[in-house]
């Protein structure tokens, strides 16, 4: 379940990424900025606050239980 | 003369850090390989960010955008920001907490020891050295050709010359890189990106605010560039190939593959210092390439018409037209921050020789831990002068390394799936991993050779992709800059390729003993 999850969610943004809607489109939102470049970086944000997801969902259990063991050799 | 005189001031300041990180260090390999493995958030967080800034995030980025338009953060910058952090987070931990564990400084001690194969680290040394060595010299080259491009004047009967030449740039950076790798080792690399980062960071931005305030707002030359039917096109992605930035995307999963990436993500002091560079580092990518991408756009409206090897450094004429000689000499050193990331690069081939060929071999119990620590001194000279001579005799030869770079990427992305095969399947095996190390291998001959011979069919820009082998119609065709596969980059392939290769080959050997299994599955073994 946590995998079909993590697989849905790496689609979802790959989808996302490919935003061929606005290939052509050359408006300007705020009269400067090209549309196309404004949503991909609506989209770094939303990798961001993905990440944000991942860290606060996800994050291995086995990393933190490591933390206080074993030096390095 | 400013330009080159804030230049030397901050190559002066690199090499004081790389000198203060030697008096900070102890003379142990995981000391001087890793920096002890004690990296603060802060430090971890930019010298990682750093560390994948290249020369292209900033000159490369905005003069291709000159030419191909916005497209180009969506191409290389919006998917590193989400499949970068994505690989750091579920491999970069990992590495670091093996790396903890058992003592690993490198990926090949982990792959050697996960798949019990000692070849198979030997092959994957080779190869990643190989597609290391373009990259430490193009940043030798980078140097000499930006201190002299910064370094120009014009003399009283016009004529322009430079106060430093090619050469003599070439060996100042080589010397300075060499210095603060020399005696700051990781940590001394580490506190520069840093630095070059926050440097960036900050005065990339005041550059960005008075070039606007300059032009009076971008808004007029964004007008300007959409009303030309000859420039509209950069406001939008129609001159570039859906399938190519399709494939695109996987080029990113060479980040965590790039040996000086995951030496780096074994240096965090604690494991919660990944956490912030996961959630950041899309954040820090758009605030470098969105302007970097916006200005090469803008600079298609203010130097039109310049040919493939002029628009390279259409920032630099920017800042030269609309910033004063202090902004754009700061901007220079950010500049030549990011020309001289071959640092990381340094030290993760000199990290990879002293342990997995000198250590490996019994050099450090033979000679100790301190001769390997100097063995890999010795390394970075050696390397470096080496770079530095190969940097003189090719000078006009550039566009060789910067090819191999390109291929170099998609060989480093192609080796990603033996990587998560060997953290994530159990049942994953030195042979599958072996095949997929072969294929990459082969592939990446086969591509550079095919792209060599094709470089007589390439059409022009805006012309259609060109069969290659006309008989296998559409299998290969070659545009402008590239080979591609059904019109899809060569890395696409190759990714997949090793992918399956790994899957099936593994299957069809017998996995690593039970004894490995349970030192890197132990909870899931036990169960």
């Amino acid at each position: 379940m946590k995998m079909l999850g993590f697989v849905l969610f790496v689609a979802a943004m790959v989808a996302l990424h490919h935003d061929f809607w606005f290939w052509t489109d050359k408006r300007l939102v705020l009269g400067f900025l090209p549309i196309g470049l404004a949503y991909h970086l609506g989209y770094s944000v939303l990798a961001s606050l993905a990440m944000l997801g991942l860290v606060r969902l996800a994050w291995p259990k086995d990393l933190d239980e490591d933390r206080s063991g074993g030096g390095a050799a | 003369m400013i330009p080159a005189l804030v230049v030397f001031a901050y190559l002066s300041v690199v090499v004081y850090i790389g000198i203060f990180a030697f008096r900070k260090g102890r003379d142990s390999g995981e000391d001087y390989f890793l920096a002890g493995r004690q990296l603060g958030p802060f430090v971890f967080l930019l010298s990682l960010f750093g560390t994948n800034m290249t020369a292209f995030a900033i000159l490369g980025s905005s003069g291709l955008s000159y030419r191909a338009g916005i497209g180009v953060y969506g191409l290389m910058a919006s998917s590193s920001g989400f499949v970068i952090p994505l690989t750091i987070f579920f491999i970069g931990t990992r590495l670091w907490r093996l790396g903890k564990k058992y003592g690993h400084m490198t990926q090949v001690q982990y792959l050697r020891d996960r798949w019990e194969c000692s070849f198979i680290g030997t092959l994957i040394f080779a190869l990643t050295a190989a597609m290391l060595v373009p990259y430490i010299i193009i940043g030798v080259m980078g140097g000499g050709t930006t201190l002299e491009a910064i370094s120009q004047y014009q003399d009283a009967d016009g004529a322009v010359s430079s106060w430093v030449s090619y050469e003599a740039g070439g060996a100042i950076v080589a010397v300075v890189v060499m210095s603060y790798v020399f005696f700051g080792g990781m940590r001394g690399t580490a506190w520069v990106n840093t630095f070059q980062t926050l440097l960036f960071l900050c005065f990339g931005t005041v550059a960005f605010v008075l070039i606007s305030r300059s032009l009076g707002g971008f808004d007029q030359a964004m007008e300007r560039l959409a009303s030309n039917p000859k420039t509209a096109t950069l406001l939008s992605r129609e001159r570039l190939a859906k399938e190519e930035f399709f494939s695109y995307m996987f080029i990113p999963l060479s980040s965590i593959m790039f040996p000086h990436i995951a030496i780096m993500c074994m240096t965090a002091e604690k494991v919660n210092h990944f956490k912030k560079t996961v959630v950041l580092y899309p954040l820090c990518i758009a605030a470098i390439w969105i302007p970097s991408v916006y200005l090469g756009v803008v600079a298609a409206d203010q130097f039109p018409g310049l040919g493939k090897g002029e628009s390279d450094d259409v920032i630099l004429r920017m800042l030269n037209a609309h910033t004063d000689l202090w902004v754009s000499g700061i901007l220079g050193a950010g500049i030549m921050a990011c020309v001289m990331a071959s640092d990381s690069q340094i030290l993760a081939l000199c990290t990879m020789f002293t342990e997995d060929i000198f250590a490996f071999y019994g050099g450090k119990e033979r000679f100790g831990e301190k001769a390997q620590v100097w063995t890999g001194r010795a390394f970075v000279v050696l390397v470096t002068l080496t770079a530095y001579l190969i940097a003189l005799q090719l000078k006009d030869k550039a566009g060789i390394f910067e090819l191999a770079i390109r291929f170099a990427f998609s060989g480093f992305a192609a080796l990603a799936p033996v990587m998560i095969a060997a953290m994530f399947w159990r049942r994953s095996t030195k042979w599958g991993a072996l095949a997929a190390v072969l294929w990459v291998a082969g592939t990446l001959v086969a591509t550079y050779v095919i792209h060599g011979q094709s470089e007589a069919l390439a059409p022009k820009p805006g012309q259609p992709p060109v069969p290659i082998y006309p008989e296998w119609g559409r299998f290969l065709l070659r545009t402008p800059v590239n080979v591609t596969v059904f019109g899809f980059l060569p890395v696409m392939p190759m990714c997949l390729g090793s992918a399956v290769l790994v899957f099936v080959v593994s299957l069809l050997t017998p996995p690593p003993s039970a004894a490995t299994l349970e030192k890197y599955f132990p909870s899931k073994t036990k169960a």
